[in-house]
């Protein structure tokens, strides 16, 4: 069947569901996907995607990139990220203007950059921010746990590590009604597709693990729909040329070996139980949160008009904000959901916004 | 000259500068006026409508795959006088060299300069060479401004592109950002991409040569063919459509975009024009381009339209549409 096809599917099984259909699209990459293709603009009108908190850029909380431009401002030190972290504000700063002022911040694509960085300078301290959700936290903890073997003391990682599925499970328990869960086709070639049997089964509402490209997206959707007109929740895999239903269990191991979860906020949200990983005792030393315990921060403030909790819920949309394309814009954001090129607000500023 | 580098003294005025300007700068970019070693140049100009552009360039790293900055510093400068349909005939150069920058590194970035212009016969006819301290600069930054002569009969501007005109791009996109992006520190990738960066003059003074009424000349460097569409959207005040299966990308740049979480819209190119023109016009242009070597991959991307003046939408592959917005800043690598 060619996507066109798929796209009739999608259209004849969502018009004899007739009611309106939310479903909730967990990956900042799916959002992007979605606008970046056109692919919103051709579903039928009863059917509502909307995005939830999967983007780990825009949930990763203030006074993390606080503490992260404390540290680049530390005498020779320097700190490694990924480029979505670079122009995140923090309460009065970014990574970026910290780095215009002569901190050393250096974009890296891997945490094996930073490593290989920390081997050839021993001289410097090298942190990595340890951002994302349980698609990057495999080769940070294998990097973590490489420093520990081979004693590159001067190499450690600031953890913000979040876990999708407590989040899930944080939604379900609010406000939020959807009828189905386009999960993260990345985190789950990880975590498998396991860890979403609780929301079928105790919530009845179905999820089906998705790729990225348009094609895998219409066809996810497809899924979602057949389900929800069978009046089925199961936990399907449309992803499958990626995705074990058990997911990789070396990555999971690796994981579990180098962190353990924590309480952790998500900016915008709160604090979700038992969604965070921090780094376990036996690799302290790597640590970057304790090894400058006494740094001064300045107390969070967030704007009081910013409406990025609900829109990270799924309840609210951005259009629905008055800081939305007036004070707030990718180039002078606001809020969580602006920050990232995957954010919901940056998505619909981009490729959405209403003139 | 093996192994030396730049100190303070190649900036002092004396002998050091002397020999500088005499074993590279005329060596590489020698021509009568340039020779003279007067402050100014002194260039005759018969009555004509100039063109006068000026460019910094910056990027590092200095040598990547397809060019280095010297190469960029005279095509660029080169291709903005020619996107506005003048020839370009003389250059400045402006050199600002950082301290311990291996002397045959810049020979090889002046010898590049000299190779553009013996293709395109302009001139390097004044420059200036300042030297910082170690840490004060990258290596080497350089400023080009350029003078070009205009056809009076020729009339390109951006302001000119009316509903109804076609939208051709002279080949593949955001081959220059993919090509810098896979050398930078950090972000290091395997890939046989190298960046587009041509003198566009050749193809254009065909064109115009050819077909004299094309409306619109635009050079998509930063910020892709998406800024450049929208600054055209914006500034003549009409609409844009383009579709997205016959926008021209090649295979290595795609997959780096998709790896990077980028949009081949919005990286850079350094050899390679849109061309706006009427419909009647648009199979001639097309025609000419495609039989130039930089033009081989031309395609008509997009038409410029009556409704949403100011704005640019892309149709997608699968049949939607979305907005296509003027690039925020620089684009970066996402986390997953």
């Amino acid at each position: 069947m060619s996507i066109k096809d798929h796209i009739k599917k999608v259209k004849e099984i969502s018009s004899g569901i007739k009611r309106p259909v939310k479903l909730m699209e967990v990956c900042g990459t799916h959002t992007v996907s979605a606008f970046r293709s056109g692919l919103r603009s051709i579903l039928p009108e009863n059917l509502l995607l909307l995005s939830g908190p999967g983007c780990p850029v825009c949930v990763t909380p203030n006074d993390y990139l606080d503490m992260a431009i404390a540290i680049a401002k530390q005498p020779d030190t320097r700190v490694a990220t990924f480029g979505d972290m670079i122009r995140v504000p923090g309460t009065e700063s970014s990574l970026e203007y910290a780095r215009a002022q002569g901190a050393d911040i250096q974009v890296v694509y891997s945490p094996l950059e930073a490593l290989k960085y920390a081997q050839s300078n021993p001289g410097r301290k090298v942190v990595f921010l340890g951002v994302g959700f349980e698609t990057t936290t495999p080769a940070i903890a294998w990097t973590i746990k490489n420093a520990f073997e081979k004693s590159t003391a001067n190499y450690y990682v600031l953890s913000a590590h979040k876990i999708v599925p407590p989040a899930m499970a944080a939604l379900l328990q609010g406000e939020i009604k959807v009828d189905g869960f386009i999960c993260p086709g990345h985190v789950s070639v990880i975590i498998g597709a396991r860890p979403y049997d609780f929301i079928s089964r105790d919530y009845h509402i179905p999820c089906v693990v998705t790729g990225f490209e348009p094609s895998d997206m219409v066809v996810g959707i497809e899924m979602l729909l057949q389900q929800i007109a069978d009046e089925r929740a199961e936990v399907e895999i449309q992803y499958s040329r990626s995705v074990k239903r058990e997911g990789n269990p070396e990555a999971q191991a690796i994981i579990r070996e180098v962190f353990e979860e924590c309480d952790t906020e998500w900016r915008g949200i709160g604090v979700i139980p038992q969604s965070g990983l921090a780094i376990r005792e036996k690799f302290a030393a790597h640590d970057a949160a304790l090894l400058y315990p006494a740094l001064e921060l300045p107390a969070p403030a967030e704007n009081p008009g910013c409406i990025c909790g609900e829109i990270l819920k799924g309840i609210k949309l951005p259009y629905d904000c008055k800081l939305f394309n007036t004070v707030c814009s990718p180039s002078s954001p606001v809020g969580a959901c602006m920050v990232s090129g995957e954010g919901t607000c940056a998505a619909y500023f981009k490729y959405a916004k209403r003139s | 000259m093996k192994n030396e580098i730049i100190t303070m003294a190649h900036g002092g005025g004396g002998i050091k500068t002397q020999g500088l300007i005499k074993d590279i700068m005329i060596r590489h970019l020698k021509n009568p006026i340039l020779e003279k070693l007067d402050d100014g140049a002194c260039i005759n100009i018969p009555e004509a409508e100039l063109v006068f552009s000026t460019d910094s360039y910056v990027v590092s790293p200095i040598f990547f795959p397809g060019g280095n900055i010297g190469r960029l510093a005279a095509c660029g400068t080169i291709n903005d006088i020619a996107m506005q349909g003048a020839e370009p005939k003389y250059l400045s150069m402006g050199l600002i060299l950082e301290e311990g920058l291996a002397l045959h590194d810049l020979e090889t970035v002046i010898r590049s300069m000299g190779e553009v212009l013996n293709e395109t016969g302009v001139l390097v006819v004044t420059g200036d060479t300042k030297v910082v301290e170690r840490g004060k600069g990258s290596a080497i930054f350089i400023n080009t401004t350029g003078i070009g002569i205009r056809n009076p009969e020729i009339d390109v501007h951006v302001s000119n592109a009316r509903p109804g005109d076609v939208i051709i791009l002279t080949g593949t996109m955001g081959d220059h950002g993919i090509a810098i992006m896979s050398q930078r520190e950090g972000l290091k990738f395997e890939s046989d991409l190298e960046s587009d960066v041509a003198p566009l003059w050749g193809m254009v003074s065909k064109l115009l040569h050819e077909v004299p009424t094309v409306h619109c000349l635009r050079d998509p460097t930063r910020g892709g063919v998406a800024a450049a569409l929208c600054d055209i959207a914006e500034t003549s005040g009409s609409g844009i459509r383009i579709q997205e299966p016959t926008l021209p990308v090649n295979k290595e740049v795609r997959g780096a975009c998709n790896l990077l979480g980028l949009d081949p819209l919005n990286v850079a190119n350094e050899g390679k024009s849109l061309i706006i023109s009427s419909e009647a016009d648009s199979a001639q242009v097309l025609k000419t381009i495609k039989s130039h070597k930089l033009g081989k991959k031309a395609a008509i991307i997009g038409k410029v339209v009556y409704e949403h003046p100011g704005m640019v939408i892309l149709e997608t592959k699968i049949g939607g549409e979305r907005i296509v917005e003027m690039p925020s800043g620089e684009d970066l690598p996402r986390i997953c």
